[in-house]
């Protein structure tokens, strides 16, 4: 086996490039996916099932099939039916997409842990609808799910290297480039899978001590 | 689209099927090993296995398809045949992942039963295969089954390599037909259709194994499939 840490080192400014890009795409897609995933929950909460029917249909649908196909659907139809979009943010919302309907899935289980006694006091403190939402049950459902969102946030980290496909240059992209560009694989590739590690690790770690905090 | 091109999509599904086959049987095997080693009474072999979960579940399942692709023939010289290459990252992959859910339903077992084992003078491989496993086995299987529709949405990273999986012939179609809709739209059903069977598949053997154990299959678990059921809309036929 051959390491060979100069091309280590002529590698790490195009790494801190991708990582940049990474981050980017992971920061706004856990920000798209949270919100997108709260208003699928309220929505299979509307009471009519012309609302919940094609809500649960399309999450499910989107949950069950590939990421990376969804992105090539993404990149390549969309143009065709003339929306044109950057790759980073055809990337973005594919990721934010699919990790909603898995948020959706944490929101409604945090939902659904909130006592009854909470709504009931809502009622008979005469609370309108809206103010039970945002000022009961949301802040105390939001507090108890915000380990499980962050298990989804570093499982996207772990999914944006897909970007890479349409073309968006993160850190496997630039890895790849590099590799074929200097004819070195090993290392680039070594690179960003010890990053990949250490940074999901550090984020884990860094999730444990939010739950301590949040969830007593 | 023409039967060529058809041709061609049934290609890739096979090629997905038989990938996902393999993983998963690999995945299991892994996942198995792991997870028991992880309930060892060794602390060496306990964190051992642990440093193996976290260094295969802290990378990305796409970068570890490079690696295999990439790194290990030019830095240990084992050339793969493409399928084995996909089987071994997916695989070891994914046996990180299921390895968590072994460990989990390992010590959700009642430690009566296992104090009731060691009263019997069981020996440990015993207790495991004759109390623990047995009753662990039925808990894991919906989590499983989550896992399952994961490594098949994972075959399809596969195609980046050049495999000619589902994924790589609808890429195949688009270029061939210089239209994308059409073809993507196919293949996001078949994807989902194969997703829709395994799911099927892995609560009848969830209800078989249940009931080996005593169980009632109709109680929590299918409650809460209920549930699910009724909130998507979808995907919950519920006996």
């Amino acid at each position: 086996m051959k390491w060979d840490w100069n091309a280590v080192g002529d590698f790490m400014p195009d790494f801190w490039q991708g990582l940049l890009v990474t981050l980017q795409a992971l920061a706004l897609g856990s920000l798209l996916s949270f919100t997108l995933g709260l208003v699928w929950t309220l929505l299979m909460r509307a009471p009519s099932r012309w609302v919940r029917w094609p809500v649960g249909v399309v999450t499910e649908f989107v949950r069950n099939t590939p990421l990376l196909v969804q992105l090539f659907f993404l990149f390549y139809v969309l143009p065709e039916w003339g929306l044109t979009f950057s790759a980073l943010a055809t990337g973005v919302f594919a990721i934010g997409l699919h990790y909603s309907t898995y948020t959706m899935q944490v929101y409604r289980a945090g939902i659904e842990a909130v006592p009854v006694g909470q709504w009931e006091a809502a009622t008979a403190l005469n609370l309108p609808r809206r103010r039970t939402w945002t000022a009961v049950i949301l802040p105390q459902a939001i507090r108890r799910v915000v380990p499980a969102l962050g298990n989804y946030v570093i499982s996207m980290l772990k999914d944006t290297p897909m970007l890479m496909v349409i073309t968006v240059l993160e850190m496997l992209g630039q890895a790849r480039l590099f590799s074929q560009q200097h004819f070195q694989f090993t290392e680039p590739l070594t690179v960003i899978g010890a990053a990949f590690i250490l940074i999901s690790y550090l984020a884990s770690l860094l999730l444990r001590a939010l739950e301590r905090r949040l969830v007593r | 689209m023409t039967s060529g091109l058809w041709d061609l999509v049934l290609k890739g599904i096979w090629t997905t099927v038989q990938l996902l086959v393999f993983s998963a049987l690999l995945a299991t095997a892994v996942s198995f090993v792991v997870g028991i080693a992880r309930t060892h009474r060794l602390g060496i072999v306990r964190f051992l296995a642990g440093f193996y979960t976290e260094v295969f579940r802290g990378t990305s399942a796409l970068v570890m398809i490079f690696w295999v692709f990439f790194v290990l023939p030019v830095a240990f010289g084992w050339q793969l045949v493409p399928m084995w290459a996909g089987t071994l990252a997916l695989g070891l992959t994914y046996g990180a992942y299921g390895s968590e859910i072994v460990r989990g339903a390992l010590n959700a077992v009642d430690p009566a039963q296992k104090e009731g084992g060691i009263a019997l003078s069981f020996t440990p491989w015993q207790r495991l295969r004759l109390i623990t496993l047995p009753q662990a086995v039925p808990e894991m299987i919906p989590s499983f089954c989550n896992l399952l529709i994961e490594l098949l949405k994972g075959t399809a990273l596969v195609s980046v390599m050049g495999m000619g999986d589902l994924t790589f012939s609808a890429n195949l179609v688009r270029l061939a037909l210089q239209q994308s809709a059409e073809i993507y739209t196919y293949v996001l059903l078949i994807y989902f259709a194969i997703a829709f069977v395994l799911t099927r598949l892995m609560r009848g053997l969830e209800k078989r194994l249940k009931a080996g154990v005593g169980k009632n299959p109709g109680t929590e678990s299918s409650a809460r499939e209920l549930k699910r059921a009724q909130t998507t809309g979808v995907g919950g036929g519920v006996a």
